[in-house]
């Protein structure tokens, strides 16, 4: 997200992968606690890995860009995305910690709600960073 | 200098089961058990490898050390022949895959701490013939082996168990290569093989066969179903081959060895880990016919762990405690049952390899132990018989696994980081006791 009218295509398709897997990985938390099929844990240890990488990056990204577009427009809402995204990050990092114990230990109530939070701040960043306040509005 | 480098990148220690409490005694048939800790993150530290550079592991005054043979590749467990000639079983097994990043990263961190030769998968035979504690004679056997670990040797007949397999070969006092193809006695769970180590011990008569088999987990993460003929001792027909489970429970059976004069087989186990730096204790036991003793359920008797689901209330109101505690995470990985020529002072116990800690902040294990024992039952604390093997900074020269008490007044210790089997003996030759006193040293396995 920059001060350009349209997304980068590249920084929206990774910015795709968090909301993605920490979403999905907060839905296989949910069906490990129904099952107690410790393969849907595993799941959510890939799925949160999977999403701290890509995560990783687009937190990156978009600190890079907050630096480089100081001035531009939209610095309340570009730093609200980056605060978005660190958090999500953290949040994640944690749960993937908590994740990597053994059996039941590795999901429990305290996993599914870090997944939960994980997943709706993923939801945020990407709402934040896609909508667009200046639409109809004059572009910079 | 520890790994601390690795760990602190993931974790402070806030977040982390760190096992900076207190170590505590956790000897003897009533150890305390202190509350699990979970935190974020198991403690991983492991002793980082050095060479022993001339130095022995130390020894009790009036007993000598001596590398009975070096250069081997992963040296296991040890066998003392009738004409005593030493075999060693080299190698290294399992395939369990990753199913978790953190199974990569803990694989990373456990191959620190091991030797970087890579494992025989053979049997080397050892003869010191001059008796000065220095095989003349360093030959192999058996080769082409698939991760032998338990041996056994019953009237002619040598029983190797590969990670996958129980063999019989033919073999005449004397021999230094065995050539024939050997029979299959039995097929041993290998399935993934998280735990790959089969455990052998020959019963006194030599018709019964026992194989410790370990989990396939740390406490059931590769799910139920990976755990069917896991954790537990199969009794084997030496003759037909028809196994069933002898004691069920046992998390990883590591050692076998029956007890002299009594027919009793006992077991070194080692527990559970990521409850903290002061849970489980590793033990030996007694192993009661048909026992149930708590894995993955229970630990200790019936402290049921929270991490097993679905649980199970009647297998945990089954679990029986076993007998003597030794710490938790040493690592018991060998078991002998000593005799009157290893002198006054251990005469009566049993020896046990405790192979080191690698999840708690302060080391565990890295020695060997004796565990005295009065009236055929253990007592007391463990007294360190070997140690040293770590250095003063904290590195590891050796780690001990296999134990075995050669009758004529030896231990034998195999040393798999640095690739030694050692040998620690009586400076003075102990006297041999009165014939009444004398009982004929059982197959050891």
């Amino acid at each position: 997200m920059t001060a350009a009218s349209h997304p980068n295509p590249i920084h929206a398709i990774l910015l795709a992968f968090p909301i993605g897997l920490f979403t999905a990985a907060a839905v296989t938390d949910i069906t490990y606690l129904n099952t107690a099929q410790i393969q849907w844990s595993n799941f959510s240890s890939w799925l949160l890995a999977g999403g701290l990488f890509f995560g990783g990056l687009v937190l990156l990204w978009a600190i890079i860009d907050l630096a480089r577009w100081r001035t531009a427009s939209g610095r309340n809402r570009r730093t609200l995305y980056v605060l978005l995204l660190a958090v999500m990050w953290v949040t994640g990092f944690i749960d993937a910690l908590l994740h990597s114990r053994d059996a039941w230990y590795s999901v429990t109530a305290t996993g599914l709600v870090l997944s939960i939070v994980t997943a709706l701040l993923a939801l945020a960043a990407g709402w934040v960073f896609h909508a667009d306040p200046y639409a109809g509005k004059e572009r910079i | 200098m520890r790994i601390r480098r690795i760990v602190p990148l993931l974790l402070t220690c806030a977040l982390a089961a760190c096992g900076s409490s207190a170590d505590v005694a956790q000897y003897g048939a009533n150890p305390t058990l202190p509350k699990p800790q979970t935190g974020l993150l198991p403690a991983m530290e492991i002793a980082e490898p050095t060479a022993w550079e001339g130095a022995k592991p130390t020894v009790p005054a009036g007993y000598t050390i001596t590398p009975l043979a070096t250069g081997l590749k992963i040296p296991r467990q040890t066998l003392v022949l009738p004409n005593g000639d030493v075999l060693v079983a080299e190698g290294t097994g399992g395939s369990a895959p990753a199913l978790r990043p953190k199974d990569i990263i803990a694989g990373y961190i456990k191959a620190v701490g091991k030797t970087k030769v890579k494992g025989g998968n053979r049997i080397t035979l050892l003869r010191d013939a001059d008796g000065d504690g220095r095989a003349e004679l360093k030959t192999v056997l058996l080769s082409g082996l698939n991760a032998p670990y338990g041996l056994a040797y019953v009237n002619g007949s040598l029983y190797v168990a590969n990670q996958d397999s129980l063999m019989r070969y033919p073999y005449a006092d004397g021999q230094t290569r065995i050539t024939a193809p050997g029979a299959k006695v039995a097929d041993l769970p290998a399935h993934i093989n998280h735990h790959w180590t089969k455990a052998l011990a020959a019963s006194p008569d030599g018709n019964r066969l026992y194989v410790g088999i370990g989990s396939n987990s740390n406490i059931t993460e590769r799910g139920m179903a990976a755990e069917l003929d896991r954790a537990m001792i199969w009794e084997i027909d030496a003759a037909t081959g028809a196994h069933r489970p002898y004691a069920t429970g046992l998390r990883n059976p590591t050692a076998l060895a029956f007890q002299p004069g009594t027919g009793q087989l006992w077991s070194a186990v080692n527990e559970r880990d990521e409850l903290g730096a002061n849970l489980v204790p590793d033990y030996i036991t007694a192993v009661r016919q048909g026992a149930f003793y708590g894995w993955p359920y229970s630990y200790w008797g019936q402290n049921v762990d929270p991490r097993v689901r679905p649980q199970d209330s009647k297998k945990v109101a089954a679990a029986i405690a076993p007998d003597y505690g030794l710490g938790s995470h040493v690592a018991a990985l060998g078991l002998a049952f000593s005799n009157p020529a290893m002198g006054p002072d251990f005469a009566d116990g049993a020896f046990v390899g405790e192979h080191g800690s690698w999840n708690r902040r302060n080391f565990a294990g890295y020695k060997v132990v004796f565990v005295r024992f009065v009236n055929g039952r253990p007592t007391g604390k463990p007294v360190d018989f070997a140690t040293g093997f770590l250095n003063e900074g904290g590195k590891a020269r050796g780690r001990p696994v296999g134990v075995t008490v050669d009758p004529r007044g030896a231990l034998l210790v195999a040393d798999d980081l640095s690739n030694t089997v050692w040998r620690i003996a009586p400076a003075q030759p102990v006297s041999p006791p009165s014939p009444a006193a004398t009982a004929s040293p059982p197959p050891q396995g």
